[in-house]
């Protein structure tokens, strides 16, 4: 099918966009990785577009002292391919290589992959797994939000129509951290079934910062938190992987649709948990070998 | 409402101006007005590649971008690549391992192999499968596609030690 007939403005600034924003039924586009599939389908009919994609300042990975500032228009090809995100975030390229496929990595955004919220997408699991806060830039005011605040729920999130996604900011990790992520699709580049991350700090053999977050089987992503609890201040060598993995279960109501019922979800859980704390286990420094 | 959009692009090297209705897909731009038709189009929401081809250097769907979005951009087609007179080297490949039968698939995968093989390491079958799992293809069950890529990556390393 055909998109309906709409305006099309392209903005080159964040001042400019938003001024763009100021009417009735107005959509960004970034990658239209997602938005244009549902114009194309007339699932979304917007009257204006405007594009960002000439917006030369939110396209850069930077750092700010300490913490990681990645602009809403990187690539995910962008993400995967950077030296400053592997020596600081190694966990962001192991997530890009499981979104989409090569030509929609390349078009796709982090900014428009935040606002499009599906559940079981990677970046909204990556801001929910490193404590990332969303910056969002209205007519007014900027908004700075976590993960919990941004997500409501699948395909909605917090921001106004009247508002642009312009960075995430990462913390730095704890100090010697080790992290992984991995997940479960029917073929490559498919949305997972369920997908987990892990950030693991280990000093003097005892696990002092330990989270682990989950995609695919919440209304967005969720972080482990009786999992989490259980585990933070254990020696570490007294953790068995495989006996705790099934609490990351606590309090999950996946949902049944095309892709995998929730019983499958919820099998996979504790499968793909049990992976990404061990793989991040043995990457943190002191951590199992 | 701005109803006409004046692009100005390269398409296979050729500069092209024209004005289009915004809603106009680059699929159908290059299809039905520039009568570029190896650029196929399946689905039209980017899950099938058959509409792949090169934006300013990396592969796109077509489908998913607007022809008036691509004003200034650079873009190359699977008309780029060879003729029916003189095929290129993937192209040859294809032929050789049967890669192909009704061909729809064709064009979409001959633009994804050629970002495979100037990006990616492929060492391994899983990861010429992996690349290539945007695409996809009914008839040839990908075996000879897979195929075909091996003898083009292992000739690749070839050139190059
Ligand atoms: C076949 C296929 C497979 C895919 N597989 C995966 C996958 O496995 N994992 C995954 O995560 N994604 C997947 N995607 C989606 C892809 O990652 C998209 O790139 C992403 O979801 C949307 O990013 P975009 O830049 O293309 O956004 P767009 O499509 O341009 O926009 C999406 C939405 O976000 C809004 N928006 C975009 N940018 C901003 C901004 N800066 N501020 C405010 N609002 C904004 C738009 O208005 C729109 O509502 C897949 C897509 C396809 C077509
Ligand atoms: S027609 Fe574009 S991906 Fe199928
Ligand atoms: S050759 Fe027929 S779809 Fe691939």
């Amino acid at each position: 099918m055909k998109p309906a007939p709409f305006e099309y403005l392209r903005a080159t600034s964040v001042s400019e966009a938003l001024e763009f924003l100021q009417h009735d039924d107005a959509k960004i586009i970034a990658g239209g990785q997602s938005l244009v599939p549902m114009m194309n389908f007339r699932l979304a009919q917007p009257e204006r577009l405007v594009d960002i994609n000439a917006i030369a300042e939110l396209t850069e990975i930077s750092e700010d002292g300490a913490d990681i500032v990645i602009g809403s228009l990187v690539r995910h090809a962008e993400a995967m391919r950077s030296p400053l995100l592997a020596r600081r975030l190694p966990v962001i390229a192991e997530a890009m290589r499981h979104v989409a496929h090569l030509a929609i990595r390349n078009r796709g955004t982090v900014g428009g992959s935040l606002v499009h919220a599906d559940p079981s997408a990677e970046w909204p699991l990556l801001v929910a797994l490193l404590n990332g806060e969303i910056i969002v830039e209205g007519p007014e005011e900027r908004r700075y939000l976590a993960a919990e605040e941004f997500f409501i729920a699948p395909l909605v999130t917090d921001i106004g129509e009247d508002e642009i996604l312009t960075a995430v900011r990462f913390p730095e990790p704890p100090s010697g951290a080790g992290m992984a992520f991995d997940e479960v699709a029917r073929r490559a580049g498919d949305f997972a079934m369920a997908a987990s991350g892990a950030l693991v700090q280990v000093e003097g053999g005892v696990i002092r910062d330990l989270r682990v977050a989950l995609g695919g089987v919440g209304d967005g992503p969720v972080r482990a938190s009786a999992l989490e609890e259980e585990l933070t201040g254990k020696p570490v060598d007294a953790v068995s992987v495989a006996d705790i993995a099934e609490l990351a279960c606590e309090g999950l109501e996946p949902m049944t649709d095309l892709h995998a019922s929730a019983e499958y979800r919820l099998h996979l859980v504790p499968v793909l948990v049990g992976r990404v704390l061990e793989t991040a286990l043995a990457r943190a420094a002191g951590g199992r070998a | 409402m701005s109803t006409r959009i004046d692009i100005t692009l390269t398409v296979n090297g050729e500069e092209i101006v024209e004005t289009v209705e915004p809603r106009m897909l680059l699929s159908d731009f290059l299809r039905d007005r520039l009568g570029l038709t190896g650029t196929h189009v399946g689905c039209e929401h980017g899950v099938c590649g058959a509409c792949t081809v090169r934006l300013n250097g990396v592969t796109a769907r077509a489908c998913l971008t607007f022809a008036a979005q691509v004003d200034g951009a650079r873009i190359e087609t699977v008309e780029h690549l060879g003729t029916v007179a003189s095929l290129n080297r993937i192209q040859q490949a294809f032929r050789k391992h049967h890669a192909l039968q009704c061909g729809f698939c064709t064009p979409g995968f001959l633009m994804t192999v050629q970002e495979m093989l100037e990006t990616l390491p492929l060492e391994t079958d899983e990861e010429i499968r992996d690349a290539l799992s945007g695409n996809i293809c009914r008839c040839t069950g990908y075996e000879h596609i897979v195929r075909a890529v091996r003898e083009l990556a292992d000739e690749r390393e070839g050139a190059a030690a």
